[in-house]
């Protein structure tokens, strides 16, 4: 009930809710939020059925990008993401891992050639099982979902 | 779309023998004029006398010319040039690029931005595609097949980048594989997966002695000093495993070693006299393999 009244608040904009609690503010830095202008709503620790606790945050006048979306995958994989226009949901999105991310996070390795010159990163996206792991499409080298630092810009 | 090779898993099975091909031709005549009038550039960012001279026998030895340079302070990436910029003026005024960078993915990067091919000669530990064809070539030189080999691989198998491309390019022919390293140096667990993905058989051994004898291959390694991050776990584990020729009293007749050189003490000069061994063989074999994938990333049809 909180939360359809908190949806229906915002006029224009992006919901993302089920982020899980300990990821909330690590998704509002990967979106720097910080520097963002218009009306934002963040909440967290709100009861879950699904998941205990969950954070959310409700953008005005912002539509997320490909790689926003990405980053947010990678963070929160399970996140949903609600486009309002005029009060009303007009798209549910689930989050979907492209097979590639582009610039989106930074590579594990320190002798990696992203981490030295200005080459944006790349990533091939390798589903095992229930795990996610990215290779660096230059080093080679893998790293697990949960290892992964974002780019903050 | 260029036709560089930075990685061994850029050539397909059918790729991997057609250059092993291209080099016995070479092996029986490594004199040839095919690249007349070509200019390769040979950058070495970091050091290394050995692949350096080798590729550049090679084009000298098809009739090629060489530019380029053997250590980075006298380049202009020590007045702080980007590679994106060396490579784009190198490219101005050769038709390939064979280049060492101490960083890990230069070579890919390098093959992004440049018009004419770049073959990686070593990108810091991650992949050198002409050692792993040479040796491939010299397995199957000396084995007379590549299928079905039952392979030991020795030394630093975690940092060791000769070792990762050799069981990326042989599991295309049916191997098994032995790991033999101190704990500190194990196999990756990534790599050990893309064993089990494949379905090559592996086994793992700390111990040298006595292990080897159903191995048809003996794949020595270095422990390199520059690998290490902490040089105490380096004085640790670099005299854990020596060759010595009493060693290879029970191993197969057919048996080969293999190592890609330099060595420094893990193979004792005792061994060299053993027919089994073959590591010099193996380096002068670099030569005609990389007239080969010199002579394929420019697209120079072989014969004269």
């Amino acid at each position: 009930m909180e939360k359809e009244l908190k949806v229906a608040a915002l006029r224009n904009g992006t919901v993302i809710d089920h982020i899980p609690a300990d990821k909330l503010f690590q998704v509002v830095s990967v979106l720097r939020l910080k520097y963002y202008n218009h009306p934002i709503t963040i909440g967290n620790n709100f009861d879950s059925k699904r998941m205990g606790t969950k954070g959310i945050i409700k953008i005005s006048d912002r539509f997320l990008e490909v790689n926003e979306a990405s980053k947010i995958a990678l963070i929160a994989p399970n996140a949903r993401i609600n486009i309002i226009k005029e009060y009303q949901v007009v798209e549910k999105r689930t989050l979907i891992l492209g097979d590639e991310i582009y610039d989106v996070m930074h590579c594990a390795n320190p002798v990696c050639i992203t981490n030295h010159q200005p080459v944006p990163t790349k990533f091939l996206v390798i589903r095992d099982g229930n795990q996610i792991r990215l290779k660096c499409c230059y080093c080679e080298r893998e790293v697990k979902q949960d290892e992964v630092k974002i780019k903050k810009n | 779309m260029n036709q560089s090779l930075v990685s061994i898993t850029d050539y397909s099975k059918e790729e991997i023998l057609s250059i092993l091909s291209s080099a016995r031709d070479f092996e029986a005549n490594p004199n040839r004029k095919t690249l007349d009038g070509k200019v390769i550039a040979t950058l070495f960012f970091e050091p290394s006398t050995r692949t350096r001279l080798s590729f550049e026998t090679a084009v000298m030895r098809l009739g090629g010319s060489v530019i380029g340079f053997s250590d980075a302070a006298t380049s202009s990436s020590a007045k702080g040039e980007t590679l994106n910029d060396t490579i784009h003026m190198v490219s101005c005024y050769a038709d390939a690029i064979v280049m060492r960078h101490p960083l890990e993915g230069a070579a890919r990067y390098a093959s992004e931005v440049s018009p004419v091919p770049i073959i990686n000669a070593g990108d810091g530990a991650n992949q050198h595609p002409s050692q792993t064809l040479l040796d491939l070539y010299s397995i199957q030189k000396t084995q007379g097949t590549l299928e079905n080999l039952n392979i030991c691989l020795v030394g630093d198998l975690k940092y060791g980048r000769t070792v990762h491309s050799l069981i990326q390019a042989m599991s295309h022919f049916n191997p098994s594989f032995k790991f033999i390293a101190p704990e500190e140096l194990k196999m990756p667990e990534e790599y050990k997966t893309f064993c089990k993905n494949n379905n090559i058989p592996f086994t793992e051994s700390c111990d040298l002695t006595d292990n080897f004898n159903d191995a048809d291959i003996l794949y020595m390694t270095r422990v390199q000093k520059e690998r290490f991050q902490d040089l105490m776990e380096y004085e640790r584990v670099k005299n854990v495993y020596t060759l010595k020729n009493e060693m290879l009293s029970n191993s197969k007749p057919n048996l080969k070693i293999l190592h890609p050189l330099p060595r420094v003490n893990e193979i004792d000069m005792d061994v060299d006299k053993n027919e089994k061994a073959y590591y010099f063989k193996q380096a002068q074999n670099g030569l005609y393999v990389r007239q080969a994938i010199i002579s394929k990333v420019l697209n120079i049809a072989i014969n004269e």
